[in-house]
């Protein structure tokens, strides 16, 4: 392949929201209540939608025979680069929140800057995409706000998610070659740069929603290069299923 | 109408008769989604744009269009833009008109749809009775595009149609 940094660098992207979208998916039916249903399965198929202009491209790049389809679905779980943060699960909706929202302040700053790419699909790509991601955060933080500043049980809920999963936050900046390659170019992001504004925004959100900034500095990292949490098998069990099981069926 | 999509008028009205999956009183042209459409001899180039990355309603627009064409004579070849993205500003009139009388509100303006979906402003107008004494239910509705509503003076529920900019 030609650009094979470039290939790379649109699935670090892409994987994270296929996973996420995947895992908001597992709520389809099962939301806490009908509307917050109805949002998640609402934001997931937007990250899906999102992913699949990203995997067209790369597929595109790959020029292989390899389509949107056999990227998303047919990669051994190494092959797959998300970030820890969006294969951790539902647990409950506190934690299917504080995952949504420690993501979406990434996503939002993340494709802002995507916008401004060397590379006019993947600015095209993220034009497209913020208009939904600012969706995606608006919801996200009111429940943050609204969990936090609810009941005694809500609060301690929502901390809780919060705690556990600050661990995966540091990973969302961490840079892999292919992201150094590609910001050299002026196509990829430097995260680097979004780090400080990302925890001086969740920071202040979670004080107005009267919970707490973890302190911890200690962080798990592992997604990027393909190592993955025990989570992970089993959202590819799913994602997969069909494929496996019938090679090469079509809808 | 329609002023920043470069359409050849020859394909107007076969354009106006492909109607949106989703929202049936709604042409494509009214949505705005056809950003050009141009003839050479019978052959059809068009180019549509996805009002929304996820919107599974795309790839039947693409095949209606086809179709259409078809029935019309033409051969149609339909591609996929992203940018500019969609603006919820580029339905037509007559596309606004059509939503609120299928019971869809039509999208306020970037800074009253925000007051309407965050600030809890009673803004956005009841499709059956007028009324703006209405109240958000959902910031998310039956597809991508849409808030849920109810009136709290004739309690119908209705969807809204989100601003997009
Ligand atoms: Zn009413």
């Amino acid at each position: 392949m030609e650009n094979n940094n470039l290939y790379n660098y649109i699935l670090g992207i892409a994987d994270n929201s296929l996973i996420l979208g995947q895992r908001l998916g597992e709520l389809c039916g099962h939301g806490p209540s009908l509307e917050t249903d109805i949002a998640c399965t609402n934001i997931s198929l937007d990250l899906l939608g999102q992913v699949r202009s990203y995997y067209q491209y790369a597929a595109q790049l790959a020029d292989d025979g390899r389509n949107e389809d056999t990227i998303a679905m047919m990669r051994p779980e190494r092959e797959y680069v998300n970030v820890l943060l969006v294969e951790q699960p539902n647990t409950d909706f506190a934690y299917t929140m504080a995952r949504q929202f420690l993501f979406d302040v990434y996503h939002f700053s993340f494709l802002t800057q995507l916008q401004n790419s060397a590379d006019n699909t993947l600015a095209a790509i993220a034009k497209k995409s913020i208009k939904e991601v600012s969706y995606h955060l608006r919801f996200s933080s009111d429940w943050i706000k609204r969990l936090g500043d609810g009941t005694e049980e809500s609060n301690k809920r929502i901390q809780n998610a919060i705690n556990d999963l600050w661990t995966y936050t540091d990973e969302l900046f961490h840079q892999t070659e292919a992201d150094k390659q590609m910001i050299s170019e002026g196509v990829g992001v430097d995260t680097s740069k979004l780090k400080e504004q990302y925890y001086n925004e969740v920071s202040s959100l979670l004080k107005e929603a009267t919970l707490e900034v973890p302190e911890s500095k200690y962080f798990q990292k592992g997604g990027k290069k393909g190592i993955h949490t025990e989570h992970m098998g089993y959202i590819l069990a799913e994602l997969q299923y069909m494929q496996r099981t019938y090679p090469n069926l079509t809808w | 109408m329609i002023n920043h999509a470069e359409i050849d008028s020859e394909l107007i009205p076969i354009l106006d008769q492909v109607a949106d999956p989703e929202i049936p009183v709604l042409t494509i042209l009214d949505m705005g989604v056809v950003r050009y459409a141009r003839v050479k001899e019978k052959e059809v180039l068009i180019k549509i744009t996805p009002t929304y990355s996820g919107c599974p309603a795309m790839d039947v627009i693409g095949d209606d269009i086809i179709k259409a064409f078809k029935e019309a004579g033409y051969m149609a070849k339909v591609e996929l833009v992203l940018a500019p993205s969609w603006s919820t500003d580029w339905i037509t009139e007559r596309g606004r008109n059509a939503l609120e009388k299928y019971g869809i509100a039509p999208p306020l303006e970037a800074e009253a749809d925000k007051a309407a979906l965050l600030g809890g402003q009673k803004i956005v107008k009841c499709t059956l009775c007028g009324s703006t004494n209405t109240k958000l239910v959902s910031q998310f509705g039956s597809t991508a595009c849409k808030a849920l509503f109810q009136c709290e003076d004739c309690h119908e529920p209705f969807d809204y149609f989100k601003c997009l900019k």
